[in-house]
């Protein structure tokens, strides 16, 4: 059935391709970068961040795990410029081995669940039918779940460490990954690029793979930037539940949950790894929608 | 001009769910043939269900009922993998050249994309060079060759577009829409460039628009169709000149010319609204619009027959 | 009161973007006098959409007035607040465009988004103003208007839409119609019905019309005057018979050129070669010049004016004086 495309669109596309030129990757993110001073100062943050957490050994003269008893609870000072904790230990450094741990579970579990999402979900989205039915009911129960409680499940039964909560985080999130992947395929389905190439006889997986994702990047980017911030919320819960990170580790979460008891003598033991986690989701927010806007091509020639 | 067929459809039928158990008749009982170096217009109003026959008849969409012939074969009987060498001799051109390019992809690779899917070249090289060829053939400048979709005009892309289609050289290309998105002036430059390559490639064309005029420049014949089925075809200077069917004598008056002088208001216009394809009428589907129905036209479905020089599917065709 | 119900002077318009300022509408003067149908024509990209939504002050960022005036009525329009615009539009002015489905609020149903319209600009009751929806759907044709009433927006047809857009801007009987491409999404059957309904409605109660199209063919069924625009600007006017009849510039020449007779079959069709300038880099001379199969060294080193070469005829060209 024929569909009639608004004219208006093509007029406004006209204008844009009048007006355009051409442009490489470069000099796309070199637009962002004049554009979205945020984003850029959001990656800059957060490379600065990984640096620092990579090379803190280097960095600072303390140890993160025996304290110097005799400097307890002591307030920010140009020695410790973020003070002490209850035993002692410089909580800067602290927070710098923290955000290894915080950093790998934001990032890590959300690719493995956007691997395991986005393969599904795209999977779902193209055949259709019974195969999209199966693995959509099975996305629904993972939803219906209560997340931090199956995450505590699978803890219990895996057990504690670093790499359960990985798998265990994963797990959670790859349903709503998948449904964000299948809906972006269904659309992308029915866009006349992908008829096409189904015309010329293209096979799916091809298909999938030359039109489909790179198509669905910019919506899997934010959602990916998204995801970080609730994967580092999640094992902060997890470790304040008692089946996440173990002391002496230290991740941001932790650090939060044992700095409670001290709120009202020493805040700062919980408001640092407090407003780092507060900077990080900001920063990958920011960064996110930067790159969204970015890698769209048709937000291009505005 | 040799008489030979390409294709032929005998009673083809498409429906799709619709909801409540019940079917949308985007396509009843169409028997069509294609003939080898014509131009075939297929021309009706939005929801007539052209665009599905098209893809219907290329194997695109799997039939409800019926058979399409392609050079003697029965592509309704083959399986998807036995298909794939006929398929690559049906292509098809879209109707908005700003979504039927993909935005991620080079010019080179959207026109690469057939030649890669069957292997025509030996390797990456020779490829490119061939896209070389086929953009010079559409007018592309080659050194456009790396730029992407929205660096171009609405008219460039259908160029694009038209490269793709041509470039396994296929026998029939469909052409859906080809230009109803295109200003006026690129209007006449595609429809000229679309001649051109069908006398250069020996293409045959099905011609898809719901626009009378760029049908009547395209077009060796035309078959008319409304909600579903098909009221006339026949050579395209008859049709014109000499409408039989009266949904084929209403679309024609219904163009507005351009002459102020032929300002008319009180010719006659077709009123009301097209029926849904949904429980379409009985009968004469044209029925409830036309000014001539009579009890037969409300309760008999009028078949294609030959009268004069062509087919009409009209009870009353003689007297009118 | 001034004889014009619209009188445009001087406009300019257009984007501020990055590249620099984009003049989609160049120094425009237009006139439409009472019970009017002006008809501006042009390719995409001219200019001519611009025109209609800088008076209907619905520029988007960063579009922007840049000179010039619009009076409606003898009333200024430019430098208007939108909160000041905002009784004008819909009571003395009212606009339809191509697809009728992104003006209407998908879950309100039509009959009461029309009613609020009428409530926003005229002192009546509910009960008042349902009757007068009721008695403007039927006036615009559609058949049962107390079902319609409650009708959403996509259980209609693309005819039906139109009408009931139609319909809503008529409500408030405004004096001047801007229909942008109102046909353009329509089948031709349903185009021809339309077209009718407007040129009845503005002959019966004296509203003015100023219908922006591409096609040629609606242009000439139903205008009075034309103007055709080219990147940004007026490049001849005239009245619809003298122009269809002995148009003088290039441009509306190819233009008319490209318009596909039914009664011949020529072997290829004439088409205006080459692509529409670029506005951020226009020729130093006459913007249709790269185009033109009659431009010389003049047309490439300056700009034409717009000058009148006979009755009511102007064009902006020249070689066209001479024709």
């Amino acid at each position: 059935m024929a569909l009639f495309r608004k004219k208006t669109d093509v007029i406004s596309a006209d204008l844009a391709s009048q007006i355009g030129e051409s442009e490489g990757l470069g000099v796309q993110l070199r637009r962002m970068a004049r554009k979205n001073k945020l984003a850029v100062a959001s990656a800059v943050f957060l490379a600065l961040l990984i640096l620092a957490a990579v090379f803190v050994p280097l960095l600072s003269p303390y140890d993160a795990v025996n304290g110097d008893a005799s400097i307890r609870l002591q307030a920010p000072t140009a020695a410790h410029w973020l003070g002490t904790d209850e035993m002692g230990r410089d909580v800067l450094t602290r927070l710098l081995y923290g955000a290894r741990i915080s950093l790998a579970v934001g990032v890590v579990p959300t690719l493995i669940s956007m691997v395991i999402g986005v393969a599904l979900g795209v999977v779902a989205g193209y055949a259709g039918g019974k195969t999209d039915y199966i693995i959509m009911r099975l996305a629904d129960v993972m939803l219906a779940f209560p997340s931090l409680l199956l995450a505590m499940v699978i803890m219990y039964t895996l057990g504690d460490g670093v790499m359960n909560i990985f798998l265990a985080l994963a797990l959670v999130g790859w349903a709503s990954v998948a449904r964000v992947a299948r809906s972006e395929t269904i659309s992308l389905k029915e866009t006349e690029y992908v008829q096409a190439a189904r015309s010329i006889g293209v096979s799916p997986g091809r298909i999938i793979l030359r039109h489909i994702l790179p198509n669905c990047l910019p919506a899997l980017i934010v959602l990916f930037t998204l995801n970080i911030p609730s994967a580092i919320l999640s094992e902060s819960s997890l470790s304040f539940l008692g089946v996440g990170v173990k002391l002496p580790n230290s991740s941001w979460g932790l650090m939060v949950n044992m700095g409670r008891q001290f709120l009202y003598n020493a805040p700062w033991i919980s408001l640092a790894p407090s407003a780092a986690i507060m900077l990080v989701v900001l920063s990958c927010n920011f960064l996110g929608d930067g790159l969204r806007d970015a890698l769209d091509p048709h937000l291009n020639n505005e | 001009m040799a008489e030979q067929i390409l294709l032929e459809a005998r009673g083809l039928v498409k429906e799709f769910p619709a909801k409540g158990r019940r079917k949308v008749h985007a396509v009843s009982d169409v028997d069509l043939t294609i003939r080898a170096g014509e131009t075939l217009a297929l021309v009706g109003e939005s929801g007539c269900g052209k665009s599905t026959l098209g893809r219907t008849l290329i194997g695109l969409i799997p039939p409800t009922a019926g058979t399409v012939t392609f050079q003697g074969v029965d592509l309704t009987a083959l399986s998807q993998r036995e298909l794939a060498p006929y398929r690559r001799q049906m292509q098809l051109i879209f109707q908005d050249p700003y979504a039927s390019l993909d935005p991620r992809m080079t010019v080179r690779d959207i026109v690469a994309e057939p030649l890669v899917t069957y292997g025509v070249c030996p390797d990456r090289a020779a490829t490119t060079q061939r896209v070389r060829e086929l953009l010079d053939a559409v007018g592309i400048p080659e050194e456009f060759l790396y730029r992407y979709p929205h660096q171009f005009s609405g008219g460039q892309r259908q160029r694009i577009g038209i490269a793709r289609a041509i470039a396994l050289r296929p026998r029939l290309i469909v052409c859906d829409e080809p230009v109803s998105a295109l200003d006026v002036s690129v209007q006449s430059q595609i429809l000229n460039l679309l001649k051109d390559l069908q006398e250069r490639f020996a293409l045959t064309y099905l011609f898809i628009s719901h626009d009378l005029s760029v049908v009547r420049f395209m077009a060796d014949r035309v078959a008319v169709m409304f909600l579903g089925r098909l009221c006339e075809i026949g050579g395209g200077a008859d049709v014109y000149a000499h409408p039989l069917h009266p949904y084929t004598r209403f679309l024609l008056e219904a163009i507005p010319r351009a002459d102020p002088r032929l300002r008319d208001d009180s010719r006659a216009i077709l009123q009301g609204e097209i029926p849904s394809p949904i429980d379409p009428p009985a009968g004469c589907r044209f029925h409830t619009r036309c000014p001539y129905a009579t009890d037969r036209c409300r309760t008999e479905t009028p078949a294609l027959r030959p009268l004069e020089d062509r087919l009409v599917a009209c009870h009353r065709a003689e007297e009118l | 009161m001034d004889e014009y119900t619209l009188k445009i002077e001087h406009l300019s318009s257009g984007f501020f973007t990055e590249r620099g300022y984009v003049p989609a509408v160049d120094d425009v003067s237009l006139t439409i006098g009472k019970g009017q149908v002006v008809g501006v024509v042009g390719e995409s990209g001219c200019g001519k959409s611009m025109i209609a939504r800088s008076v209907m002050g619905l520029l988007k960022y960063p579009g922007r007035i840049t000179g010039g005036s619009i009076a409606l009525a003898g009333r200024e329009l430019t430098g208007l607040t939108d909160r000041q615009l905002q009784p004008i539009r819909g009571r003395d002015m009212a606009m339809i465009f191509q697809e009728p489905m992104t003006s209407l609020n998908p879950v309100v149903p039509v009959g009461r988004q029309m009613r609020e319209a009428l409530l926003l600009h005229e002192d009546m009751s509910r009960a008042a103003a349902r009757e007068e929806v009721i008695r403007m759907l039927s006036h615009v044709g559609i058949s049962e208007p107390e079902k319609r009433y409650n009708a959403y927006p996509h259980e209609l047809s693309g005819g039906l839409r139109q009408r009931v857009m139609i319909a809503m801007a008529m409500i408030c009987k405004p004096k001047l119609l801007i229909a942008d491409e109102p046909t353009t999404a329509l089948d031709v059957t349903i185009e021809a019905q339309i077209l009718r309904l407007i040129r009845d409605l503005s002959r019966e109660t004296g509203m003015s019309v100023l219908l922006i199209s591409h096609n040629l063919g609606v242009i000439a069924q139903m205008c009075d005057k034309v103007y055709v625009m080219y990147a940004g600007r007026i490049v001849e006017q005239a009245d619809a018979l003298t122009l269809f009849d002995r148009c003088a510039h290039p441009y509306t020449r190819g233009l008319m050129d490209s318009v596909i007779r039914l009664d011949a079959s020529p072997r290829r069709l004439p088409a205006i070669g080459g692509v529409v300038p670029n506005l951020l880099r226009l020729p130093a001379g006459c913007a249709f010049a790269p185009r033109c199969p009659h431009a010389g060294e003049k047309c490439r080193a300056e700009r034409p004016e717009l000058d009148q070469i006979g009755p009511g005829h102007w064009c902006r060209c020249f070689e066209g004086r001479r024709s």
